[in-house]
């Protein structure tokens, strides 16, 4: 619909310029035989002319009209004007149709109006266009390319030209020429142009021996760059996965680290997270559509506070009175879980809630042909990163995180030197849970938001933690990273429920090896 | 001179015990079944399917809390995984249920239905003997047991404790539960097994064999308590008890806890795994929820409200919160789940010893 | 079975030993009766018991032990002294397995490695430690801790039928006396005072029957009687039994009167007996000087 109205834009801004084109040809697009009009629609497609593509486009829209006698003119409002010449027609005929296309002519026309278009002025027209004839470039746009070609001084179009031109010359009847198309080729990744090549290895099809060797190699090449693609793919979406369970994981790692308790609410803190995002968002539409692009940024404190609040009052009036019996630590928490999910039930239903990605956020960024990451993913790694360098900040550099490492390595002690616990364990424990609130924020844009979306997070998260090693920072990144990495390779490879269940005998095997995780803290103190 | 084992076993158990499992055996193996069977439907003394059925369930979620109690209470091991051992008792006797349905299936196939409408020609090679119930008896133990004893065997190897040790065995049934979602494992996906006809050719849902199921449900609860008596008292749960409160002072006195651990564990998960097989057949369904974490934990709620370290407590509890909870979750659905977590929170905090320590302590404040 | 109650008492430290051989029958006759146990006995026929060669320990960088070489003679009572970290703990943790050490050996007699096995093997081929803190179980009756920690085939299998026979009940209550807690035999144990818990520890120890006992600090808490007694008792055991005691209290060592071996950062930095190592310049260094 929107690309409809754009051209139709374009078309009325090319209008005044519509100059002579070939008559003959332009009547000739009106032809009953759809050879015919195909002829004519690549002849005007190879005349490179602006005015050439306003009548495509419109002939592509169903706005070009036929007389039966065989007139072919456009009728943007009342007025008729000949689609050859721009000039009015007067009177305007009164018997006509639209000029009918079936979808070989419609294919036809989408190259031959992506040709026109790499002679645009505008940047994005032509990249977009050299996009779009990556895959079966006709050899009769050859000439177009070529010109296109010669005229781009964008490196990245002209690559992209280079490879439309190859696929072009494919079909070219010069051996020479194909042998260089292929070569060409080779350097791209893209799954089709493999496709295209296969019928140049096979004798039948292919009677140049250089040829079908060079295609051989090209395919093989195009397939490594394949497996490259992939790679890098999964081992992005790796990293984000890792992203989200590291932000799951930081906040129990403190608590665990510096309580010893492990708390099973933190998955619905995350929970809480999303649901403040949500409500952000919903503020947002009612009172400030103007700024919805922007909720994120105003959710990201807004679920801080409110998970750590929520963190905070569960520390003050459950956790602490447990202090010592971490199992019965577990059960609490796990009742309080099983509260906060109900309190979610109740109050935004049982259902997911619909928490949209800013504009910003949609789409992605494509680094090869294949390949794409989405911005909301990216912008999950860098906010993680930020958190991450925030986190750190406050362990190392102010009080509290003095504190808190004093705590986590020797309680006892840290108390005797006036550190005052109590109050330590309360900050740590809401730091902990404002952090699993900012995940929940991150969560909220790429999964989706309901009352059991923490559940399947504690499990994970725990893993994080004791394979990083109880209180290490640097240790939760690579574990999270680490699984994250492996649980996206071995979903490629086996599915889902698979590579959990992998993953889960890797930790467990792992914690044979090094019981203490992967960076663990020796010494006379460590027990348990 | 040597007293024989079979005096010393059942001499564990002191007289009260066998008094009060006596008056037990009475009301389950005589008095209900007869009051389901012989008496009117009519009658006000009449037992229906209903209670004898709700009962029955109860009696084995009383082995499982019992299980629970071996490991946690007395061995001081938080499992939140034990759930996925009473589910693999339950699938190892459901297979067996499952191929009694014979052609009666919708599909009047010899394979059950699930597989029919999987496209599958023939039974997996798992699935080889299930048509006989002594295998099937035999997999409802060696089932949880081999699975227990194995991934007990590493995770104590590696002296994986406290929460560690609970975290990963929540881990362990979700991730059993995941496969057990999955229609290519062979054990019917989401809907698990379902649609029983009859064991050993006798009609299930026939009032005679249910009140036999009630029967041996109540005696393998009865079987259990004697057996964790006897466990408890020996020598060897004494050592347990003291791996419970000093680990390391065990190690160095000569034991290896490794094998008091891995022993106890894999009879509670054995216990389970008859748990489950007699559930199957009461409720009329197992499936791949049965291992959800969330079922687990609850387990242990059932054995903390009556009171660890005892063997009364956990029957009592898992009596209590489940006779509660088939009211609650009819009467007020809504609410069940911040009732069950107000549960979890309040017995941590206010009754760690449970309904049988609060007894005690009311009792001993009454002598005072 | 031999009592430690019949242990003869008298002579402080004897290193002339009767020879090993004249202990072994009772080990053989033990161990045949014991069927799977490690240790038949051990191999003490060059005179050392516990001989530790160039071990080091290193805990992220700081270095717990540095070479520490150490040889303990059979029926030899030894006292380790040092200042706080100087490694007296952690050596008794590599002896008793708890920490592997990064290099060097360990052996128990002549063909011990005790590097390769594991805690409840090395209690089994003789080895018995007492804790810093008094370690013992306190949910258990006195009774029982020492029941638990009588010499007798330990594997789960045989606890599940083992039961108590007379003699050890005998045995049991021969401990009681010695540690004069026959009157609490079927307290809780965690109602005892400090004293009696270090005292109970002690008999666990007994009932093990060990051939080495490692005691860190076995009298912190104790009253000056008690630690008088715990003195007497330490002093007739040695001889029949090898004894390494880590202490800091110098009446008590001076009491003891054996051969004294200064630790100082992870390595041995006198020997000798307590007068010596008290006039070395080094070790008043090492206790004064910082």
């Amino acid at each position: 619909m929107k690309s409809t109205l754009f051209s139709l834009l374009l078309w009325f801004l090319a209008l005044p310029a519509l100059a002579a084109l070939d008559p003959g040809v332009v009547r000739q697009l009106a032809a009953e035989d759809s050879d015919d009009k195909i002829t004519a629609i690549r002849q005007l497609g190879a005349s490179g002319d602006a005015d050439a593509l306003a009548l495509l486009k419109a002939l592509a829209d169903d706005a070009l009209l036929t007389t039966p006698d065989g007139r072919v003119f456009l009728m943007p409002e009342d007025t008729a004007l000949d689609a050859a010449t721009g000039a009015a027609i007067d009177p305007a005929p009164e018997e006509y149709e639209s000029i009918s296309i079936n979808n070989r002519i419609r294919a036809e026309l989408a190259n031959a109006i992506a040709g026109l278009r790499l002679l645009s002025a505008e940047r994005a027209t032509r990249l977009a266009a050299a996009r779009e004839l990556q895959s079966n470039t006709g050899i009769e746009l050859v000439p177009i390319l070529e010109r296109a070609q010669s005229l781009e001084n964008d490196a990245a179009i002209r690559k992209l030209l280079g490879f439309a031109l190859a696929q072009a010359n494919l079909a070219s009847p010069d051996p020479a020429i194909r042998l260089a198309a292929v070569n060409v080729l080779a350097d791209s990744a893209n799954p089709a142009t493999r496709n295209l090549l296969l019928p140049l290895t096979d004798a039948a099809t292919e009677s140049d021996p250089a040829v079908r060797e060079a295609a051989a190699d090209a395919i093989r090449a195009i397939e490594s760059h394949l497996v490259i693609g992939q790679l890098l793919g999964q081992i992005f979406s790796g990293l984000s996965l890792g992203s989200i369970l590291l932000l799951a994981a930081l906040g129990l790692a403190i608590t665990y680290g510096v309580m010893g308790v492990i708390n099973m609410a933190h998955g619905e803190l995350l929970m809480i997270g999303a649901y403040t995002t949500y409500f952000i968002q919903t503020l947002f539409r009612a009172h400030l559509p103007e700024w919805l692009d922007w909720y994120v940024l105003a959710a990201i404190p807004a679920a801080f506070a409110t998970a750590a609040l929520v963190g905070m009052l569960l520390e003050r009036t459950v956790i602490r009175r447990l202090y010592g019996r971490p199992l019965e630590t577990l059960l609490a928490t796990w009742g309080l879980s099983l509260i906060l999910i109900q309190a979610a039930r109740v109050l935004f239903g049982a259902q997911n809630v619909e928490v949209a990605n800013p504009a910003w956020m949609s789409g992605g960024v494509e680094l090869m042909a294949g390949l794409v990451l989405p911005w909301n993913r990216i912008a999950i790694i860098g906010f993680t990163l930020f958190v991450l360098g925030l986190m750190w900040a406050l362990m190392q550099k102010t009080r509290l995180g003095l504190f808190v490492r004093a705590v986590t390595q020797n309680r006892p002690m840290a108390g005797c030197v006036g550190v005052p616990t109590g109050r330590v364990d309360t900050l740590a424990f809401g730091l902990g849970a404002g952090i699993a609130g900012l995940g929940g924020v991150a969560l909220s844009q790429i999964a989706n938001v309901g009352p059991d979306m923490g559940q399947g997070y504690i499990v994970d998260s725990f893993l994080v933690v004791v394979l990083g090693g109880v209180g290490q920072l640097a240790g939760a990144v690579w574990a999270a990273l680490g699984l994250g990495v492996v649980t996206k390779f071995l979903e490629g490879w086996s599915g889902a429920v698979i590579a959990k269940i992998v993953v889960l005998l890797i930790v467990i095997v792992f914690i044979q090896k090094r019981p203490q995780g992967l960076f663990a803290l020796k010494g006379r103190f460590v027990e348990n | 001179m040597r007293t024989p084992f079979i005096v010393r076993f059942l001499d564990a158990t002191p007289r009260s015990g066998w008094i009060a499992l006596g008056l037990f055996a009475a009301v389950t193996l005589v008095l209900m079944p007869a009051l389901h069977l012989f008496v009117p439907e009519d009658s006000p003394f009449h037992v229906s399917t209903y209670v004898i059925t709700l009962t029955g369930k109860i009696l084995c979620y009383a082995i499982v809390a019992v299980a629970m109690d071996l490991i946690w209470g007395y061995a001081g091991i938080l499992s939140l995984g034990h759930g996925l051992f009473f589910a693999l008792g339950g699938y190892a006797f459901g297979m067996y249920l499952m191929r009694q349905i014979g052609r009666d299936g919708s599909y009047q196939s010899d394979l059950p239905d699930f597989m029919v409408f999987l496209d599958w020609k023939e039974l997996p090679w798992y699935w080889t003997g299930s048509d006989s119930i002594l295998w099937s008896l035999f997999l409802v133990l060696a089932l949880p047991g081999l699975v227990a004893y194995v991934f007990g065997w590493f995770a104590f190897r590696s002296r994986i404790k406290g929460v560690y040790f609970s975290i990963i065995t929540q881990a362990l049934t979700f991730a059993a539960m995941l496969l057990f979602f999955r229609n290519e494992t062979g054990f019917g996906g989401n809907n698990g097994f379902t649609d029983f006809k009859r064991i050993l050719g006798y009609d299930i849902t026939a009032p005679e064999m249910r009140a036999a199921l009630f029967a041996l449900s109540a005696l393998a609860l009865m079987g259990t308590l004697v057996l964790g008596r006897y466990l408890t008292t020996s020598k060897f749960g004494r050592v347990l008890a003291a791996i419970r409160d000093a680990e390391s002072r065990v190690m160095f006195i000569g034991y290896n806890p490794l094998h008091y651990k891995l022993f106890i564990w894999t009879v509670s998960a054995m216990l389970c795994g008859i748990a489950g097989a007699l559930y199957v057949p009461q409720v009329g369904i197992i499936n791949p929820g049965e291992m959800s974490p969330a079922n687990s934990i609850e387990i242990a709620i059932w054995t903390a409200v009556g009171g660890r370290g005892t063997l009364i407590g956990p029957v009592i509890g898992a009596g209590l919160v489940n006779l509660f909870k088939s009211f609650f979750t009819v009467a007020f659905p809504e609410y069940w789940l911040f009732f069950l977590g107000a549960l979890f929170v309040a017995v941590t905090l206010w009754l760690p010893e449970g309904v049988v320590g609060l007894w005690k302590r009311l009792r001993a404040r009454r002598a005072a | 079975m031999n009592t430690v109650a019949g242990v003869d008492t008298g002579s402080g430290v004897d290193t002339n030993l009767p020879p090993p051989a004249a202990d072994a029958p009772g080990w053989e006759e033990e161990s045949r009766a014991l069927g799977h146990l490690l240790a038949p006995g051990v191999d003490v026929s060059h005179k050392v018991i516990l001989y530790l060669e160039d071990i080091s320990v290193s805990f992220d960088g700081f270095k717990a032990l540095n070479n520490l070489t150490l040889a303990i003679d059979a029926g030899e009572l030894r006292c380790i002294i040092g200042p706080n970290g100087a490694g007296k703990t952690t050596m008794m943790d590599v002896i008793t397995g708890k920490t592997r050490p990064d290099s060097g050996t360990c052996f128990f007699g002549q063909t011990i490695d005790l590097t390769t096995l594991r805690e409840a093997e090395i209690a089994h081929a003789g080895i018995g430690r007492k804790f810093q803190k008094p370690t013992i179980f306190e949910n258990h009756t006195v009774f029982e801790n020492l029941e638990l920690a009588m010499k007798a085939d330990k594997r789960a299998w045989t606890s599940l039928f083992a039961w108590l026979s007379s003699e050890g009940r005998d045995r049991i209550s021969d401990t009681l006396k010695l540690i004069r807690l026959d009157t609490q035999a079927e307290r809780q144990a965690g109602l005892l005072s400090h004293g009696q818990k270090q005292w109970l520890e002690i008999g666990m120890l007994l009932m093990q029957e060990p051939q080495l006992l490692l005691l860190d600090e076995p009298v912190a808490g104790m009253t000056d009687e008690e630690t008088e007694r715990t003195g007497e008792l330490f002093k007739s055991l040695a001889g029949k039994h090898s004894l390494v005691v880590v202490e800091h209290d110098m009446a008590f060592i001076e009491q003891l009167g054996g051969k004294v071996t200064v630790l100082h950062e992870g390595s041995v930095l006198a020997e000798g007996d307590l007068a010596t190592v008290q006039a070395d310049p080094r070790v008043v260094e090492v206790y004064l000087g910082r």
